[in-house]
């Protein structure tokens, strides 16, 4: 019963939906606090590479190594957060382009590229990854089994992510406060919070999700390192923020659909399905249009509850 | 400490225009040195090769060209959309639905002579390039979709049918005789189909990168000379006193899309008659054309022919990056040096839009703020 094919794709969709996940969470922050952040693909590249760097370089037990590599990774994809979160928080410039130089100076023919190429990454797989663990030894239990208790580490700890992010923009003051910052800068100001504290802040920890995005394929999908691993990933994530209304929840729902397209190709040409592959491939991208087509008409449009301030840089002496 | 304000200029300054430009060039140019420094490379000797490989060199220029031309074509997509505040990121695919379209023509009429299949492929180019860019500026303007991630995520997929046609159909435009079954790989074309290249001397400049000079012109005629290109920007700078003005707001949207998919699209149409002469699908697809045009577009302010120029600047430093790839300087440096420019440049932007000044007083209330409330 676990070997059928739509426990199998399910079981995929969940552990290539991970990374998605992780990088529309970090977007979701940034874009709460109203910056709309185009360089996740960026990020979560120079994450990726980095998190694979330190796999291959720190000495030690997997138990550690796999942790610190996930730290570095976080670490370098704040530190080009921090790149972004300058120019457009504190020189104002426009978000759009500035996030798109992000991933160019980053990205797949970039940053990451270089460092790959300087320490000659491509050459051996990880040395430590990520396996499946068998979670509470109920992974052979029927269906739920390898979709829920069959995963690794990383998937865990993104599901406590998901709450964890959820809580902070529902229940507590800091997440109430950036989400007035993205909605009306200007009145957050004159309440005395530091719009550009916040912006920079969530800034960061966008960065530092996407960063462990990328090391979800360097560290645990692939697990190897090559140029522009993510394909695109960082988009979807993007894509991924406005289909889930700006929700922590339902990115987990999103992220997971998405992985379910991307799994589904490799798991059909497996079971010999010969079909040729670019369809499958490409359904995740016809999907966020779709989705987006059907999210920015019509009655969803009311329901849409996208930061008011979002992309709109804040000058305080223009209030 | 010292307090710094910020401030809107109400007038633009015309120096500054010019200044900032410079000082950003200075202080990226002053970044790369630190990062030269940083990873290890002796910074003049590094410039001194890359300037060489770039222009100076015996045939460089003519490389240089090589490389730029598709820039200038992909920065003159962006420029024309991003004017209207049209966020058309999807000049990559835009650019392989052009070479797609310009292969298919050039394939289907291979007995013709140069000249008609010049006209034919620039304008299957640009049809292709322009149905792709209207996908995006239709669900825009009658679905209110945001164009940049539509755009986006249209380039995956433009990519992917390019992989199709020639690695996984037997389509028109893979070459399918016994030969070419080893290793997929797109029909050559006819002789007739390649495009003159024009010699000074011993520079030689490709035929597309002079059909992108003369598609700058048209816009910067359409956008200084016409009514359309006046309301285009109108409607990107208020959309709203557009529409009170009786503006056609949801028609230029489409156009404005369909012109920039256009001018991306002729880009893969000089793609393949200047220099593949095959729907080359790694070639076209690796370098990311489409990307680079964003950067080249914002570095000349959207300027049709400062993008022409600035095609052939980083043209110039792309084509350096290639000769110099090697053990000792790693493909991604190059990239890295174009992220830190165009950086620079738009950090510096703040300077022509603001006015920055530092005091060092303490700081006060700003009474004349309070008094008009």
């Amino acid at each position: 019963m676990n070997n059928s094919i739509v426990v199998v794709i399910l079981a995929s969709a969940v552990a290539y939906g991970t990374p998605l996940l992780y990088a529309a969470l970090g977007e979701l922050l940034a874009e709460r606090s109203g910056v709309l952040n185009l360089g996740v693909e960026g990020m979560m590249l120079i994450g990726a590479v980095m998190g694979f760097l330190a796999v291959q370089r720190v000495g030690g037990p997997a138990g550690l190594v796999l942790p610190v590599a996930i730290v570095v990774a976080a670490l370098a994809g704040a530190a080009a957060a921090l790149i972004l979160a300058f120019l457009v928080v504190t020189l104002r410039a426009n978000q759009i382009v500035s996030g798109l130089a992000l991933t160019i100076l980053a990205g797949a023919a970039g940053l990451s590229s270089y460092v790959g190429n300087n320490f000659n990454l491509s050459t051996d797989p990880a040395r430590y990854s990520f396996a499946p663990v068998n979670a509470f030894g109920l992974q052979d239990v029927p269906i739920v089994g390898p979709i829920i208790f069959g995963q690794n580490w990383l998937v865990y700890a993104s599901w406590l992510c998901v709450i964890a992010v959820s809580l902070y923009l529902s229940r507590t003051r800091p997440g109430l406060n950036v989400r007035a910052v993205g909605e009306a800068p200007a009145a957050a100001d004159a309440m005395g919070i530091s719009v550009t504290k916040y912006r920079y802040l969530h800034t960061l920890a966008g960065g530092a999700f996407a960063g462990v995005a990328g090391a979800c394929y360097s560290l645990a999908i692939t697990p190897q390192w090559q140029d522009g691993l993510t394909s695109g990933a960082g988009w979807i994530a993007i894509a991924l923020v406005i289909f889930a209304f700006w929700r922590a929840d339902l990115c987990l729902v999103g992220a997971y659909a998405f992985g379910a397209f991307s799994a589904l190709p490799f798991t059909l040409q497996a079971r010999g399905v010969t079909v040729a592959p670019e369809l499958f491939q490409a359904l995740p991208y016809l999907m966020t249009i779709i989705v987006l087509v059907v999210v920015s008409s019509g009655i969803a449009k009311r329901r849409l509850n996208a930061p008011a301030s979002l992309g709109v840089p804040y000058v305080r002496e223009e209030r | 400490m010292p307090q710094v304000r910020i401030e809107k200029r109400l007038h633009r300054r015309r120096w500054l225009m010019v200044a900032v430009p410079l000082g950003s060039l200075m202080i990226a140019l002053i970044l790369i040195t630190m990062l030269l420094v940083a990873t290890g490379h002796p910074p003049v000797s590094t410039f001194r090769r890359l300037f060489d490989a770039a222009y100076f060199a015996d045939g460089a220029l003519t490389t240089s060209l090589i490389s730029a031309t598709p820039l200038a074509f992909t920065g003159l997509a962006a420029a024309v959309a991003f004017r209207m505040r049209l966020f058309n990121i999807g000049a990559e695919g835009q650019l392989y639905f052009g070479a797609i379209g310009a292969t298919g023509i050039a394939l289907l009429l291979h007995d013709q002579s140069t000249a008609v299949l010049i006209v034919a492929m620039v304008a299957a180019g640009a049809a292709l390039g322009a149905a792709w860019g209207a996908i995006p500026g239709l669900l825009r303007a009658f679905l209110h979709t945001n164009e940049i991630i539509t755009s986006l995520m249209l380039n995956y997929v433009a990519a992917l049918v390019l992989n199709y046609l020639i690695f996984d159909s037997l389509s028109y435009w893979r070459d399918t005789s016994p030969a070419a079954r080893v290793f997929p790989q797109g029909k050559v074309l006819a002789d007739a189909a390649t495009w003159p290249v024009l010699t000074l001397g011993s520079l030689g400049i490709p035929f597309g990168f002079l059909l992108a000079v003369a598609i700058a012109f048209g816009i910067w005629v359409l956008y200084t000379r016409t009514r359309f290109g006046f309301e285009a920007q109108v409607i990107g700078d208020s959309p709203r006193a557009a529409r009170y003005a009786g503006m056609r707001t949801r028609r230029k949207i489409v156009a404005i899309m369909a012109l920039s998919g256009g001018v991306a699209g002729v880009g893969g149409a000089s793609q393949i008659g200047d220099f593949r002469h095959v729907l080359d699908v790694k070639g076209m697809e690796q370098p990311g054309y489409g990307y680079a045009g964003i950067v080249v577009a914002a570095l000349a302010r959207y300027n049709p022919f400062a993008v022409v120029l600035v095609a052939f600047l980083l043209g110039g430093l792309q084509n350096a990056g290639y000769a110099l790839q090697g053990a000792d300087f790693p493909s991604g440096l190059v990239g890295v040096m174009q992220g830190l420019i165009l950086f620079a440049m738009l950090g510096g932007e703040l300077l022509v839009q603001y006015k920055v000044t530092f005091s060092r007083r303490v700081a006060r209330p700003h009474l004349e703020v309070e008094a008009s409330g």
